[in-house]
C-alpha cells in the first residue's frame, strides 16, 4: 500500500503529459476557432472532474449523516476542496476561450451559470468547514452539502427557463466533434481523473494523520495535565 | 398541550409577544430596508419605465439583506442563559422550535413587507401593467423560502466564530434560484411582458423541498455538540 501512493503518482504524470502532447500536437487543429479551441481539452475534463467530485461529497455527507463515519466525513471534505480547485480551472478556462470565440468574457448561460453557483455553494461549504468549531464541523458540513446538493436541480430549471425566456446573443458549440478529437478529450478526462484521485488520495492521508495527531495531543494533554508535572 | 401544534403555538406566541415589547428586529430592519432603498434611489435615479424593469431587482435585494437583520437575532435570545440547552433536554420536538421561529421570521418579514412596499411604489412611481394580485403569492412563497432555510442556516451559524456574517455566506447561494424566481416573477408582473406562472410553481417547489428537508435534519443541527 506504502508503495502504491508513489506507482500511481509516476502513472498519472505519464498519462497528463501524454494527455498534453495530444491535446497540443496530435489533435487537429478546429476550422473556425483555430488554436483556441484546444483549451476545450483542459475545460471540459476539469468540469466533468469537478461534477464528480461534487456528486462524491454528497454521498459521502449523506453517508456521515447516516452512519455518522469519520472516514466518510474525510472524503467529503477532500471532494469538495478538490472539487473546488477543479472548478475554479473550469471557471477560468471558460472566458479565456469565449473572449476570442463569442466575442464576450462571460454569458449568463445555462452552463455558466450552473457552474458558477456550483462553485458559490461549494466555496460557502468550504467556509463552514473553516469557521465551525472543532467536533460539530463535520455534521454542519454535512447538513449543508444536502442542502446544496438539493439546490442543483432548483437552479438548473430556474437559468434553463430564465434563459428560454431571455435567449442569450451568442451561439452554442452545437455541430458534431471529430473522432479524433473525441479521443483526445477522453484521453485528457481520464488524466485528470487520475490526477484528480491522486491529489485526493495525497489529501485524505494527510487529514487522517493530522486529526490522529490532534487525537493524540488531546490525549496527552487529558494523562499529563501541565501543572501537575 | 404536548402535540406539534401546540408547541409550536406557545413558542410563536412567546415569540412575537417579546418582539411587540422589545421591537428590536423589527425597527433594526424596517431602518435597514429604508437605507437600503433610498440609498437604490440615489444611485439609480430611475424613469418610470426603467423602475419596472429594475424595481423586481430592488425590492428583493433590499428585503433579502434586510431579513438578513432579523435572522440573525433569531437565536440569539436563546443562546443567553442556556435555554437552547434546555430545549435540547426538554421532550418537546425540536420541529416546534423550529418551525415557531420561521413562522416568527415569516411575520416580521411580512410586516417589513408591508410597510417598505408603499415607499418603494412613491419612491419609484410604479404601476403594475400584469395581474397585480399574483404579487401575493410571490411575497409570500418568496418570503417564506428566504426565512425557512434563513431560520436554519442562522441555527448552524451560531455553533461558528463570527457568527453574523456566516448566515448571508451560508444563506446567499442556497437561495440564488429562490432569489431569481422572486425577481424575475415580480418583473413579469411589473411590466406585464411575460407569465409569472412558472416562477410561482418554482418557489412552491422551492419551499416545499426545503420545508421538508429542514424539518427532516433540524433536530441534528439543534442536537450537534
Amino acid at each position: 500500500m506504502k508503495k502504491a501512493f508513489p506507482i500511481f503518482a509516476l502513472l498519472t504524470a505519464v498519462l497528463l503529459s501524454y494527455a498534453l502532447y495530444l491535446a497540443l500536437v496530435w489533435a487537429p487543429t478546429e476550422q473556425t476557432m483555430g488554436d483556441v479551441q484546444r483549451i476545450f481539452y483542459y475545460h471540459v475534463p476539469s468540469a466533468w472532474t469537478a461534477f464528480l467530485l461534487f456528486l462524491i461529497n454528497f454521498v459521502a455527507s449523506v453517508w456521515y449523516l447516516v452512519w455518522r463515519s469519520v472516514k466518510a466525513d474525510i472524503i467529503a471534505l477532500v471532494s469538495a476542496e478538490v472539487g473546488v480547485v477543479f472548478c475554479t480551472v473550469v471557471l477560468v478556462t471558460g472566458p479565456i476561450w469565449a473572449r476570442p470565440v463569442w466575442g464576450i468574457w462571460w454569458t449568463w448561460d445555462m452552463r455558466l451559470t450552473l457552474t458558477l453557483v456550483l462553485w458559490l455553494i461549494y466555496v460557502a461549504y468550504l467556509v463552514l468547514r473553516r469557521f465551525s468549531s472543532g467536533t460539530q464541523t463535520p455534521l454542519m458540513a454535512a447538513v449543508l452539502a444536502v442542502f446544496g446538493a438539493l439546490d442543483v436541480p432548483l437552479v438548473y430549471f430556474s437559468i434553463w427557463y430564465f434563459r428560454t425566456q431571455h435567449p442569450s446573443p451568442v451561439i452554442g458549440k452545437g455541430g458534431s466533434l471529430d473522432p479524433r478529437m473525441w479521443h483526445v478529450l477522453l484521453i485528457n478526462w481520464l488524466a485528470f481523473l487520475c490526477f484528480a484521485f491522486l491529489v485526493s488520495w495525497s489529501r485524505y492521508r494527510l487529514e487522517k494523520t493530522k486529526r490522529e495527531v490532534e487525537e493524540m495531543l488531546a490525549l496527552e494533554a487529558l494523562l499529563e495535565p501541565k501543572g501537575l508535572r | 398541550m404536548t402535540s406539534l401544534a401546540a408547541i409550536t403555538g406557545v413558542t410563536l406566541r412567546k415569540d412575537l409577544r417579546l418582539e411587540w415589547r422589545s421591537k428590536d428586529a423589527i425597527n433594526s430592519m424596517l431602518f435597514f430596508a429604508l437605507l437600503v432603498v433610498v440609498i437604490f434611489s440615489f444611485s439609480f435615479n430611475p424613469t418610470a419605465e426603467e423602475s419596472r424593469q429594475i424595481a423586481g431587482g430592488l425590492i428583493w435585494v433590499a428585503f433579502l439583506f434586510a431579513a438578513v437583520v432579523a435572522l440573525n437575532q433569531t437565536w440569539a435570545r436563546e443562546l443567553r442563559n442556556q435555554v437552547l440547552d434546555a430545549y435540547r433536554v426538554s421532550p418537546a420536538p425540536a420541529n416546534a422550535l423550529f418551525l415557531a421561529k420561521a413562522l416568527g421570521n415569516f411575520v416580521f418579514v411580512s410586516v417589513l413587507e408591508a410597510v417598505m412596499t408603499p415607499l418603494f411604489i412613491i419612491f419609484y412611481t410604479l404601476r403594475a401593467l400584469g395581474p397585480a394580485w399574483q404579487l401575493i403569492p410571490v411575497a409570500m412563497l418568496g418570503t417564506w423560502a428566504l426565512v425557512v432555510n434563513g431560520t436554519f442556516f442562522a441555527a448552524m451559524s451560531i455553533r461558528t466564530r463570527s457568527r453574523e456574517i456566516m448566515l448571508p455566506l451560508l444563506l446567499f447561494p442556497i437561495s440564488i434560484p429562490a432569489l431569481l424566481a422572486m425577481v424575475e416573477a415580480t418583473s413579469a408582473i411589473l411590466t406585464g411582458e411575460a407569465s409569472a406562472k412558472f416562477w410561482i410553481v418554482l418557489l412552491a417547489v422551492y419551499d416545499l423541498v426545503f420545508t421538508m428537508v429542514s424539518l427532516l435534519l433540524f433536530e441534528t443541527v439543534l442536537g450537534a455538540e
